[in-house]
Order: C-alpha cells, then sequence, then structure tokens
C-alpha cells in the first residue's frame, strides 16, 4: 500500500498544479480519488489514453489534480461532454466523476440518456446528499426530514436511489460502495471501467461540514463510521426484507447485464457507409459523374 | 459517353440546409450533435447519412444543451463539429457556448431563424436572433457571427465558418432563416480542392513545454487534442497559460484580454462586408440574409427609376463591421436598415453613426419575408 501511494504520487498527480486541493479535511473525494488512480494503476492504463471529465461542485475540482487527459466542463453536462470525446476517439477510456446534485438534479436528463444509449463509458458519482460547494443545500439525495440550508424545516421530499436510476434507465453495469470501503471501491471501479458498455459506480460519501453537521451525525470520522455500520453486501440484502433493509446501504455490484454498446455499433454502420459510399463513388467516377450531383 | 461540359457539370440544385451540410462536409466536419428543431432538422437528417459515410459521427442528443456539449467534447478530441438548431434551441445552446468560448474550443453552431419569442412561429421565417448571438450568454466574450442570404452563402459561408473557428479557436455562429433554409436554387460548388480549408495549429513542442493557453504573436495558442500525449487540463474556470484555474487578478486579466484581442487583432480576415453599386451610391440598404436578396432588386430597380441606390451586404454580423459601415455612413445621404425584427441591427449601426447620416428603419415582424417593393418604397421617397 506504501508503495502504491509513492507510485500514485510520483506518477498520477499534477506537481504542476498547486496543491493543497479544494477539499475540506476529512472529504470523501480524496479517498475516491486515490481508488480511483490505484484502479487506473492496476489496470494497466495509459495515461495519454484516459480522460478524466467533471461537472461542477467538489466532485468537480478532481480532474485538476490527476495527470491525465482532463476536463472540467458545466454543472450537470458532463456525461455530454464524454458522450462528444468518446464518439470522436473511441479508443480513449473516458470516465466521467459528478456528484449527486450535478448528476441528478441538473444533469438528470443527461444522466439517464447515458444509461440508456449505452456509450462505453464509465461513471463515478460521489453521493454526499448535499450541495457542499454552495453551502449545504438540499440535493435530490438529501434524506427525507433533514435538514440542509435551505430544508431548515426538515426536507420534506424524498431521495433518488441513483444506483436503481441507473440501472432502471438502462446501464449496462451498477455498482455501489462507500468511502469507508476504499479497497472495495477500487475493485468496483476496476470492473465498470473494464466493462463494455455504460458503467455506473456510485459512491456513499461524507459531507460533515454541510450535511453531517446540521443533522447531528457526528465529523467524518463518526460518519464514515456510520457508513461502515449501515453497509451490507448485495448478497446478504438478497437475502433480507424491506424492513430490515431500512437506513442500510447495499454494496456491490447491483447489475451487470451484456447488451451492444452503441460506440461499437456505431463504427460497424461508420465502417458499412463508408463501404457503401465508396463503391457508389468509384461507379460515378467511371460514368464521368462526380458525388455532389446524386 | 459524351463529356459534359464542366460548368454545367457542377450546377445543381441545393435547399440552403443542403447547401451548409455540403460546406460542412467540405470543409472537414466530421462530428455533428443536435436535436430535432423546425426548420433546420433537414441538416440533422442529411448528416445522419452523410457523416458515415466519410467516417464522421453523428449523434441525436437529448437536447441542445447536451448537443453543445457533445461538439465541444468531439472538438477537444480533434475533430471538427458542428450542431444546428433554432431559437428555442439555441436558448439552451448559450450555456456551453460560453464554456466554448472561455475554453476557446472550434467548432460551428447555425441557427436557422424563425418566429419568437419562445415557441413563436416555427415554420416563419425572422431575424430576431441577431442581438442574442452576440451577448446571448454570460459574461464578457469575443464572438463570430456570419449570416447567410442564398444557397450559394450557405456552403461558401459555413466554409468559412469551420476556418474562423479553427484559426482563432472560438466557436462561430451562423444565422441561417427560414427562407434561406428551404428555398431551393441552382448553385456551383467548387471542387474540393479549389476550396482553401485552415486546421487548428497544433503544438509541436514535447508535452512537458506544453501551455495550452499561452500567448503567442497570433493571440491563439496551439491546441492539443485529447488523446494526442499532451495530457492537458480545460476549464470553464478562468485559468493560466496552463490551463489550471486561477484568482490571480493578473492572471485573469490577461486572460481575459487576449481571448478578445485575438479577434481584434483578425477583424481584416474576419469581418466581411459586399457591396452592389456603391460607387456613386447616394442612398443605400444596409442588410443581411434573406432581407438583402430583397434589398439587391430593390437596388436594381431603384437605379432604373434614376435613384442612385447600393447595397452593403453584411455576412459578418459580429463582431460588427465597424471600419465598412462607417465609410458608407460617411458616403450616403440615407442609409435604409430593413430587418425581420425591431431594428437589432439598426442599433448596431447607429451607434457607429458618427457621420450623422439619416438611418431609416423598415422592420416587419408579422412571420412574412420583406418584398423588394418595400424596400423600393423607401428608396424612392427618402
Amino acid at each position: 500500500m506504501l508503495e502504491c501511494a509513492e507510485i500514485i504520487r510520483k506518477e498520477y498527480l499534477r506537481h504542476d498544479k498547486k496543491f493543497p486541493h479544494v477539499w475540506c479535511p476529512g472529504c470523501g473525494n480524496g479517498i475516491v480519488m486515490g481508488a480511483l488512480l490505484r484502479a487506473v494503476h492496476s489496470l494497466g492504463l495509459d495515461k495519454d489514453e484516459v480522460v478524466l471529465a467533471s461537472g461542477i461542485g467538489c466532485s468537480g475540482r478532481m480532474p485538476t489534480y490527476v495527470d491525465f487527459n482532463t476536463i472540467h466542463t458545466t454543472h450537470g453536462r458532463a456525461l455530454t461532454f464524454s458522450t462528444g470525446i468518446k464518439l470522436a476517439r473511441p479508443e480513449l477510456t473516458v470516465m466521467t466523476v459528478m456528484g449527486d446534485g450535478d448528476s441528478t438534479a441538473i444533469g438528470g436528463n443527461h444522466f439517464i440518456h447515458a444509461a440508456r444509449r449505452n456509450l462505453n463509458l464509465t461513471a463515478i458519482i460521489i453521493n454526499n446528499s448535499t450541495y457542499g460547494m454552495t453551502g449545504g443545500q438540499y440535493s435530490p439525495t438529501t434524506p427525507y426530514g433533514s435538514k440542509s440550508t435551505t430544508s431548515v424545516y426538515g426536507h420534506v421530499e424524498h431521495a433518488f436511489n441513483i444506483a436503481e436510476l441507473a440501472a432502471t434507465a438502462g446501464a449496462a453495469f451498477v455498482a455501489r460502495s462507500t468511502v469507508y470501503h476504499a479497497t472495495h471501491m477500487e475493485e468496483m471501479l476496476k470492473k465498470g471501467i473494464e466493462k463494455r458498455g455504460f458503467s455506473v459506480i456510485e459512491i456513499i460519501s461524507n459531507c460533515h461540514v454541510q450535511h453531517g453537521r446540521r443533522n447531528k451525525l457526528g465529523g467524518a470520522v463518526e460518519m464514515i463510521n456510520g457508513f461502515k455500520q449501515r453497509s451490507v453486501t448485495i448478497e446478504k440484502a438478497t437475502k433480507m426484507s424491506a424492513d430490515e433493509l431500512e437506513g442500510k446501504i447495499t454494496i456491490g455490484v447491483l447489475a451487470d447485464v451484456e447488451k451492444p454498446v452503441s460506440t461499437e455499433e456505431y463504427q460497424r454502420i461508420v465502417e458499412e457507409a463508408k463501404n457503401k459510399a465508396e463503391i457508389i463513388t468509384k461507379a460515378k467516377e467511371k460514368n464521368g459523374v462526380k458525388r455532389y450531383e446524386e | 459517353m459524351e463529356s459534359i461540359n464542366e460548368s454545367e457539370r457542377k450546377k445543381i440544385l441545393l435547399q440552403g440546409n443542403e447547401a451548409i451540410v455540403a460546406g460542412a462536409l467540405a470543409a472537414g466536419c466530421r462530428f455533428f450533435a443536435g436535436y430535432p428543431i423546425t426548420p433546420a432538422s433537414e441538416i440533422s437528417e442529411i448528416l445522419s447519412v452523410k457523416l458515415p459515410e466519410v467516417g464522421g459521427t453523428f449523434i441525436q442528443m437529448e437536447d441542445e444543451i447536451a448537443s453543445m456539449g457533445a461538439v465541444i467534447g468531439a472538438s477537444l478530441a480533434g475533430v471538427k463539429a458542428m450542431t444546428a438548431t433554432s431559437g428555442p434551441g439555441f436558448s439552451l445552446i448559450q450555456e456551453n457556448l460560453g464554456y466554448g468560448c472561455i475554453a476557446e474550443v472550434p467548432c460551428v453552431i447555425v441557427n436557422v431563424m424563425r418566429g419568437g419569442p419562445s415557441t413563436g412561429l416555427p415554420t416563419s421565417p425572422s431575424q430576431g436572433d441577431v442581438q442574442m448571438t452576440r451577448w446571448g450568454t454570460h459574461g464578457d466574450h469575443p464572438i463570430i457571427v456570419l449570416a447567410v442570404s442564398s444557397v450559394a452563402d450557405c456552403f461558401s459561408v459555413t466554409i468559412k465558418a469551420f476556418n474562423l473557428s479553427e484559426k482563432y479557436r472560438i466557436p462561430v455562429i451562423i444565422l441561417s432563416d427560414e427562407v434561406v433554409a428551404h428555398t431551393r436554387e441552382s448553385v456551383t460548388l467548387p471542387d474540393q480542392d479549389q476550396i482553401r480549408i485552415f486546421d487548428r495549429v497544433k503544438p509541436d513542442v514535447p508535452s512537458d513545454w506544453y501551455k495550452p493557453y499561452a500567448d503567442n504573436n497570433r493571440g491563439v495558442p496551439d491546441m492539443a487534442a485529447f488523446g494526442d500525449g499532451y495530457r492537458h487540463h480545460v476549464t470553464g474556470l478562468v485559468h493560466d497559460e496552463k490551463g489550471f484555474p486561477t484568482q490571480d487578478s493578473q492572471e485573469i486579466d490577461k486572460f481575459l484580454r487576449r481571448i478578445h484581442t485575438k479577434i481584434s487583432k483578425g477583424f481584416q480576415d474576419i469581418q466581411i462586408t459586399k457591396t452592389h453599386l456603391m460607387e456613386d451610391a447616394e442612398v443605400c440598404v444596409i442588410a443581411y440574409g434573406s432581407v438583402a436578396r430583397s434589398a439587391l432588386r430593390a437596388v436594381r430597380d431603384a437605379r432604373k427609376l434614376g435613384v442612385k441606390a447600393g447595397l452593403v451586404q453584411l455576412v459578418t454580423l459580429f463582431p460588427f463591421p465597424r471600419k465598412a459601415v462607417d465609410t458608407y455612413l460617411r458616403q450616403c445621404r440615407v442609409v435604409i436598415v430593413p430587418e425581420m425584427n425591431m431594428g437589432q441591427m439598426s442599433r448596431e449601426i447607429g451607434r457607429v453613426n458618427q457621420a450623422g447620416c439619416r438611418i431609416v428603419k423598415h422592420n416587419r415582424i408579422d412571420g412574412q419575408l420583406i418584398t423588394p417593393e418595400e424596400i423600393l418604397k423607401h428608396l424612392t421617397t427618402v
């Protein structure tokens, strides 16, 4: 682990970028970034061929620190930029890191359509149940009854289950982990990156500064310990009743299906269309007619 | 088989939207993302067939915000990219258009204008989006806007749009309208080898030395694509030379001034106007888009009646061709500005009118094209 940490520091962090990072002490984002870099390292991916995109928010700053091709896009739109990058250069490994508000509020439409479309992309969603950077307003995953800076009387709306949403929308691979389970998270990320098709890894994280403090959930240590206590593996969860699962976090691979990947399907269409066009052009040139005049 | 006459051979019947497609493909566009909207849908439909044939990519996104995101993504990966829409979609494009400006991403956005505001008049022409192209996205930013008035224009201006976007690393907007888009005319298209194509300048330094936003004598930094081995950072935050976010007021000022001056340095190249019968004109019409067609007819008819009339057709709307317009404001007694809006371009002309020339506005917003007769009436009575 120590040796690996040294490699990560030397090989994968940008040293010409002014550290320290913007994240608060105890934030889960750094744990996710570490696991992501270890996953990329152990998969042996070429840094030149890796793209990390992000939207806006605390999670949005992650690409700044890592030595890949990186892009910090607009709020909620990261997956649309990733779609363009992947289609233009299918050989690149394109990953997109987003927050809960980023991916399921302002970017909710892009998220479900990316899942439906099934391009070969990886979406990493850090779910900390709040808009941390803007001051702790309620997000689509803020639990019912919780307090936030825009729900001081208690939240009256219900939370999204991001992983289930992704699976229902058609994602080929869906997994969940928490920032307590750093090595498990790394495994899930590896599986997601390797998966052919759209993969979603939801990572439950802590924002003790905004969400934890207002809901008396303790500091970073207490919140992360809470994830440990509340987590059950998907294997165990399938044997539990709905009542028993109340308040639990199901972790592991929640969906893994084989279906045609649209990036690859489109490549096939391009090849066919190119061949057909070539035959037509040749035939027309033979008859002295140019292509525009069809 | 008999050999066909060279000029006859290339004369073909095209619709404005079809000519935009032909121009885009000739310019090297290999990526299109769009969302269905009248009266721009033909551009999507035809490109969905043509792009795979040349190894390019077409994708229909979930909305215009996503289309613009995908276009920028594709361009950052090194592929010339475009989207096409109309007013309501253009409203959604504004968000990521600003991203294209700050991250200096070459791309082309076609707005086939229809009547607005809101859903407005989906199948009627309008020029209501002119000022929106300039100031639609938030923050101080440069932009290039070109207007087309004929099918031949659609082809050549689209090529120009791609060339300017690549040369200056900036989104370029093509303003068409419902009349130009759906008019069929016979045009003569040049051979591919007759067309001048400009591709973005790529860096040739080792990756450690590469500064993706460093100033140079052109004011336009060299642009590496994702996957080229440079592993740079792109952001919508104001950034330093290396592309990383900055709060340093000196760096902020330097950056924002550079993205403006890179355009002002290129005014001669960017600001395009066409003139007809202006040599001895005393009265002139300044027009753009489909209205310029009516204006040309009106000017010719006015000449037959002995009026020394001329036409200045604006191809570049922004950066506003102040120098050229100023010349004609000084030359002419009266300038007539017909527009299918409440006077969006006449505002600009008025703004630069230091000569105190009399400016007559003619505005039509009923979903109908301005006729030559309407303009002729002004030319013969002013």
